[in-house]
C-alpha cells in the first residue's frame, strides 16, 4: 500500500523488538468473537491513475461547462489562482489546530489577519475564526444571545435562508427556545409591525438576514431599534460576503452571523463552506469558536496564541459556549487570501460588478416577467415571477447548459411561480440575454412596469 | 545539548509584519475584466445602504501576498515535515491525489442547488461513501451532513432524544467516562441532556460495577470513546452494551479513535447503536490548522427514521437523488449537504487503500503505537498497564520529581525537531503525555522519536533548566498566554 512506509522487514523488526510474533496479539484485546475474520466489502485497492479516472468521470455527470444563475446562500465568484497555490502548502494544509503557539505562529497569525479583516467589513468589534458555515452560525448566534440576555425564545424573519431557518429549529428544538416568524412586505423586507407584534418580554434574538434570500437589503437600523425597543438582541445573517464591498454592513446588530464562502470558496456543492460570528467586546465571553489574540513572549517579541479558551469545551466541558472544536480554519484561509486580494479597492469594485450584472438582468426579465420587491434595494439576487412554471422554464435553459433561476414554490408555496435568479461578476451579458429569451418564449412582451433601477439612466 | 538532536537544524527564518503593515494606497493584487453591462449609479440603487468605505483592509501586490502567506506558512510545524503525534488526533499523511481530484470542475463547482439530473456524480460520491462507512462500522444507515466531529455527536445525540420521545420518554441524562474529550459533556449539554461522570476502573476501562449502579431509566444513552483516550479497547464492550439495552439506554461510539480498528473490527457487530466517525481523522482528509472537518454518523435501523434529511435514495427510474419526505427526522443540522469536498476526499482515500490497505493501515497503526510504548516504558511513567491500541498515554510522575511538567517536556520535543503529543488529556492520568504516531510514520522516524524522548529524560536529570526553559530554537518561545486572555487583543489597529 503506498502511502504506508514500512517493508515487511520493518514490521518483522518492530514486532520483534516488542516481544510478539505476529500482528494478530496487538489485536488480543479485542475479544475474538467480534473480530472481522474476512475483507470489508470496499472497492479493490486502486491505481491514482484509476482513482483520477473516477472523480473525472463523477464531474462530467455533474454539471460540469454549465454556467447558471443559482445563488441562494451559495455563490459562484471568480477564486484567484493564487489562493489554492497558498492554501496547498503543507505547512497549512496538514497543521493541526494551533496549540503549541510556538510552531503555528503562521496559522495563528494569519486567523488574526482573518479576524481584523472581518472586523474591518462588517463594522463589529471582534470576529471568530471559524464557524462551520453560515446557518451553524447563525444557530450559534442565537444561543448567544440566549445566554447573554437570559431569555428563551427567539423571533426569525421568513426571508432569512430556509435551510437557516431549519437548522435552527433543530438546534432550538430540544433547547426548549421557543421560534416565531415574522413575514415579509411587498417590497420583500421584514414586516416591522409582524415582527414587532411577534417580539415579548422573553424574546432573546431578532434573527434577519440581509441582503435577505430574495437579495433585498434590508432596513437594518430600523429593525434594530424595535428589538432593542424590547430588549431582544439582534443577529444578522449575511450569507453572500461580497455585498459588504458596497452595501452597507449592519452596524446596528448585537452579532452578525456571516457565511463568507464568497470569498474565494468553491461551491462544491454545498462545502466545505465558512461560517463566522462577529460580535461586539462585551460579549466576547459568551462567544463561540476559536479567537487569535495577540500577546508577546520572554523576551518580548510580538506573537499570536489562541486565546480565551475558556469558553471552549475543552477547558469547560458541559459548561463551554459551544462544542464546537474542529472548524472550518483552512477554509477560512481561503476567505483571508481572497479579503487580501481584492482589499479596499477591489472588494468595492468587485461588488459593484455584481450589484451592475443583477440591475441589467433584472431589468431584462422585467420586460418578460415580473420581478418582485421593487420597493426596496438588491444587490445581486432578484426574484423574478413568470405565468409558465419556472422548472419548465428551467428544463427549456438546461437544453442550452444553463441552470435557471431556483424556483421557490417548495420554501415558499406563497410566491407562486416565483423565481430566485442570481448574476455575480462571473455572469456574461451574452447567458443574460440567452435566459432571458429563453424565458421569453412562453412569456410574450412587457408585462410589469418598468424596472426601478439605474440601468438606463447611466451609460458607460 | 545540541549534538543530541539528530532530526533537526536551525535555518533562516523570514520575518513578516502583519499584511496591513504592508498597505498603502495604488497597490492592488486584482484585476476585473471590462464590465459588459450598462454601469449603475450605486447611490441610485442602493440609497443609503449604500457603503462607502472599506475602512483599513490592505492595499497589497500579488507577489507580497504571495511571500506574505509563504512566509508565514513557515512558521508552522506540519504532518509533511514529521511526526505528529498528537494523541486522539489522528495526524496520518493527506494524500494529494485526494486533493487533485476535490479540484476536479464538475466537482468543485457544483451548485448545492443544481437540478438532480446534472448533480448525478456528486449524489454517486455520497452514496458510494455512505455505502464503504456502514460497511466499515457495521452499522445500518448513515448521514454525512455533520460538519465535524462535535457536530456528529450533537446529530447523533438528537437522534438518540428523538428515538427515546417516540418511546413517550426523552430522558434525562447523558453518562460520560471520565476519561471522555470534552466535546462529549458539552453536546449533551446543547441538546439539554444533564451530564453524569462515569469513573474508570484500574484498568482505565469503563467501571462495569459502577456502570451498572448508575444505568436507570433516566439514562438515554452511554457516550462511548472505543479505544478510549487512553488508547486502550473496551473489553466489556458487550457487557456495557447489554447493560444499557436492558433499561433501554443507547450506545454512543465516539469514532474519534476510528484508527484502530478498521478492517479489524466493527461497531455495529459489538453493540454500539449510534456512531460519528471523523473524515479528518480516520479517513485523511486534512486538518488544515484546525478544520474543515467531516462527521459522518452512521446509526442502527431502530434510529434510521430520524436521520436528518435529506437522505440520498435510488429513485424509480435508477438515478439518484435527495429524499425530504422523513417526518420523524430531527431535521437539518447544516445547510445543503454537509461538508462535500471531504466526501471525495475520504472516498479516494477508501480506494487508493482498498480492504486489505485499510487492514494494513490499522496494523500499522497499532504497531507504531506499541512499538513507541516498548521503546519509551520505563523512562516514562505508564499509568496504565493494559494493552495499548494505537495509541499510547505516559504520565510525566518521573519528571515532575525535578520540576519538569508534561508540557515543558512537549515544549523541548519542538526542539527536537517533533511536533509535542498531547498534553495534559486525558484528564484521568495527572500529566499525561498521549501519543498516537498513526500509521504513516516510518521505523526510521519511530527511532528518532524514541530518542528525541529519552534524551530529553536524560536532560531533565542532568539540566532541567534546558528542558524548562524550551523551546529554544523557534521564533518565539513560551507566549504569554494569561496577558492574552486578561486583556485581549484580537485585532490589528492602526497606530494612532
Amino acid at each position: 500500500m503506498r502511502y504506508l512506509p514500512k517493508s515487511p522487514a520493518d514490521r518483522e523488526a518492530m514486532l520483534k523488538a516488542i516481544g510478539l510474533r505476529s500482528v494478530d496479539e496487538l489485536f488480543a484485546p479485542i475479544p475474538a468473537e467480534y473480530r472481522l475474520s474476512r475483507d470489508l466489502n470496499v472497492p479493490r485497492q486502486m491505481a491514482e491513475s484509476e482513482i483520477v479516472d473516477y472523480f473525472r468521470q463523477r464531474s462530467r455527470e455533474n454539471g460540469e461547462g454549465y454556467t447558471g444563475f443559482l445563488g441562494a446562500g451559495a455563490y459562484a465568484h471568480y477564486r484567484p489562482v493564487i489562493i489554492d497555490s497558498l492554501i496547498s502548502r503543507g505547512e497549512f494544509l496538514t497543521a493541526y489546530t494551533p496549540y503549541q503557539a510556538e510552531i503555528s505562529q503562521g496559522t495563528l497569525q494569519s486567523i488574526f489577519e482573518f479576524q481584523t479583516m472581518i472586523c474591518e467589513l462588517t463594522g463589529m468589534e471582534v470576529a471568530n475564526a471559524s464557524m462551520y458555515d453560515g446557518s451553524t452560525a447563525a444557530a450559534e448566534a442565537v444561543m448567544m444571545a440566549v445566554r447573554l440576555t437570559g431569555r428563551r425564545s427567539v423571533v426569525v424573519a421568513r426571508s432569512l435562508h430556509p435551510e437557516y431557518r431549519e437548522v435552527l429549529a433543530t438546534y432550538a428544538t430540544h433547547q426548549g427556545m421557543p421560534l416565531s416568524v415574522a413575514g415579509f412586505d411587498g417590497d420583500g423586507r421584514v414586516n416591522l409591525k409582524e415582527l414587532e407584534k411577534s417580539i415579548t418580554p422573553e424574546t432573546a434574538a431578532v434573527l434577519v438576514q440581509s441582503p435577505n434570500f430574495f437579495g433585498t437589503i434590508e432596513d437594518v437600523a430600523s429593525i434594530a431599534e424595535v428589538a432593542h425597543k424590547h430588549g431582544a438582541m439582534l443577529v444578522v445573517s449575511i450569507a453572500e460576503a461580497v455585498s459588504l464591498g458596497i452595501v452597507e454592513p449592519p452596524r446596528e446588530a448585537d452579532v452578525i452571523a456571516m457565511e463568507a464562502q464568497s470569498f474565494g470558496v468553491p461551491l462544491g456543492f454545498g462545502g466545505p463552506y465558512c461560517g463566522v460570528i462577529a460580535t461586539r467586546e462585551k460579549f466576547v465571553r459568551q462567544m463561540p469558536g476559536r479567537l487569535v489574540g495577540q500577546t508577546v513572549d520572554k523576551q518580548g517579541r510580538r506573537g499570536f496564541v489562541l486565546t480565551l479558551a475558556t469558553r471552549e469545551q475543552h477547558i469547560r466541558r458541559e459548561k463551554a459556549t459551544s462544542n464546537i472544536c474542529t472548524n472550518q480554519a483552512l477554509v477560512a484561509l481561503m476567505v483571508n487570501i481572497f479579503m487580501t486580494v481584492y482589499g479596499k479597492v477591489g472588494l468595492k469594485e468587485l461588488a459593484k460588478h455584481n450589484l451592475a450584472k443583477a440591475a441589467y438582468a433584472a431589468a431584462q426579465f422585467a420586460k418578460h416577467g415580473k420581478v418582485l420587491f421593487n420597493g426596496s434595494p438588491r444587490f445581486n439576487e432578484f426574484v423574478l415571477e413568470t405565468t409558465e412554471d419556472p422548472y419548465a422554464i428551467n428544463k427549456r435553459l438546461l437544453e442550452h447548459k444553463i441552470v435557471g433561476g431556483l424556483p421557490l414554490k417548495k420554501f415558499y408555496p406563497e410566491l407562486g411561480n416565483a423565481a430566485l435568479w442570481c448574476c455575480t461578476e462571473l455572469t456574461t451579458r451574452s447567458s443574460i440575454d440567452t435566459a432571458v429569451r429563453l424565458a421569453a418564449e412562453s412569456e410574450g412582451p412587457v408585462r410589469s412596469p418598468k424596472e426601478e433601477s439605474g440601468v438606463e439612466e447611466v451609460t458607460r | 545539548m545540541k549534538d543530541r538532536i539528530r532530526k533537526a537544524s536551525l535555518q533562516v527564518n523570514q520575518n513578516e509584519g502583519l499584511i496591513f503593515e504592508k498597505s498603502s494606497p495604488g497597490k492592488a493584487a486584482w484585476k476585473l475584466p471590462p464590465l459588459d453591462v450598462p454601469d449603475v449609479d450605486t447611490s441610485k440603487l442602493l440609497g443609503s445602504s449604500e457603503r462607502r468605505d472599506l475602512g483599513n483592509m490592505p492595499e497589497v501586490s500579488e507577489i507580497e501576498i504571495i511571500r506574505h502567506f509563504t512566509r508565514l506558512s513557515t512558521w508552522n510545524y506540519a504532518i509533511d515535515l514529521g511526526m505528529y503525534p498528537l494523541g486522539s488526533c489522528t495526524m496520518k499523511y493527506n494524500p494529494r491525489v485526494n486533493e487533485a481530484v476535490a479540484r476536479v470542475e464538475g466537482i468543485a463547482n457544483g451548485h448545492p442547488y443544481q437540478p438532480e439530473k446534472i448533480s448525478q456524480g456528486a449524489l454517486h460520491i455520497f452514496k458510494t461513501l455512505s455505502d464503504c462507512l456502514i460497511e466499515i462500522t457495521g452499522m445500518d444507515a448513515i448521514t454525512l451532513q455533520p460538519a465535524a466531529g462535535a457536530h456528529g455527536e450533537m446529530t447523533g445525540l438528537l437522534m438518540v432524544r428523538a428515538y427515546h420521545q417516540s418511546k413517550g420518554n426523552a430522558r434525562k441524562k447523558i453518562l460520560i467516562p471520565d476519561s471522555a474529550h470534552g466535546t462529549n459533556p458539552a453536546t449533551a449539554a446543547m441538546v439539554n441532556y444533564a451530564v453524569e461522570n462515569l469513573k474508570s476502573d484500574s484498568r482505565g476501562m469503563v467501571d462495569i460495577t459502577a456502570l451498572e449502579a448508575q444505568m436507570s431509566e433516566d439514562v438515554a444513552a452511554l457516550m462511548l470513546t472505543n479505544p478510549n483516550t487512553l488508547g486502550v479497547f473496551e473489553q466489556d464492550i458487550h457487557k456495557i452494551a447489554d447493560i444499557l439495552h436492558a433499561k433501554g439506554g443507547l450506545l454512543y461510539m465516539d469514532g474519534a479513535n476510528m484508527n484502530a480498528l478498521v478492517g479489524k473490527v466493527r461497531p455495529g457487530d459489538f453493540g454500539v447503536d449510534v456512531m460519528h466517525l471523523n473524515l479528518h481523522k480516520t479517513f485523511s482528509t486534512p486538518h488544515g490548522g484546525g478544520g474543515p472537518g467531516s462527521g459522518p454518523v452512521a446509526v442502527k435501523k431502530i434510529l434510521e427514521p430520524f436521520v436528518p434529511t435529506p437522505v440520498v435514495v435510488t429513485k424509480a427510474d435508477g438515478t439518484l437523488g435527495f429524499d425530504y419526505n422523513r417526518p420523524q427526522s430531527v431535521g437539518r443540522v447544516r445547510a445543503f449537504y454537509g461538508n462535500f469536498g471531504m466526501f471525495v476526499r475520504a472516498l479516494a482515500y477508501i480506494q487508493a487503500n482498498g480492504p486489505d490497505g485499510l487492514r494494513q493501515t490499522t496494523e500499522d497503526a497499532v504497531l507504531n503505537a506499541n512499538y513507541i510504548r516498548k521503546g519509551l516504558e520505563g523512562t516514562y511513567d505508564l499509568p496504565y498497564s493494559t494493552p495499548t491500541m494505537h495509541e499510547v498515554v505516559f504520565s510525566d510522575k518521573l519528571q515532575a520529581k525535578k520540576g519538569v511538567r508534561t508540557m515543558d517536556i512537549a515544549k523541548r520535543l519542538i526542539d527536537y525537531g517533533f511536533h509535542p503529543y498531547t498534553t495534559a488529556f486525558p484528564l484521568i492520568v495527572p500529566g499525561a503525555l498521549m501519543i498516537e504516531p498513526t500509521e504513516s510514520e516510518p521505523k526510521e522516524e519511530l527511532d528518532l522519536f524514541i530518542e528525541a524522548m529519552k534524551s530529553i529524560a536524560e536532560e531533565v536529570n542532568e539540566d532541567p533548566q534546558t528542558v524548562l526553559g524550551a523551546p529554544h530554537s523557534t521564533r518565539v518561545s513560551r507566549l504569554d498566554e494569561t496577558a492574552a486572555a486578561r486583556k485581549p487583543v484580537l485585532r490589528w489597529k492602526p497606530a494612532v
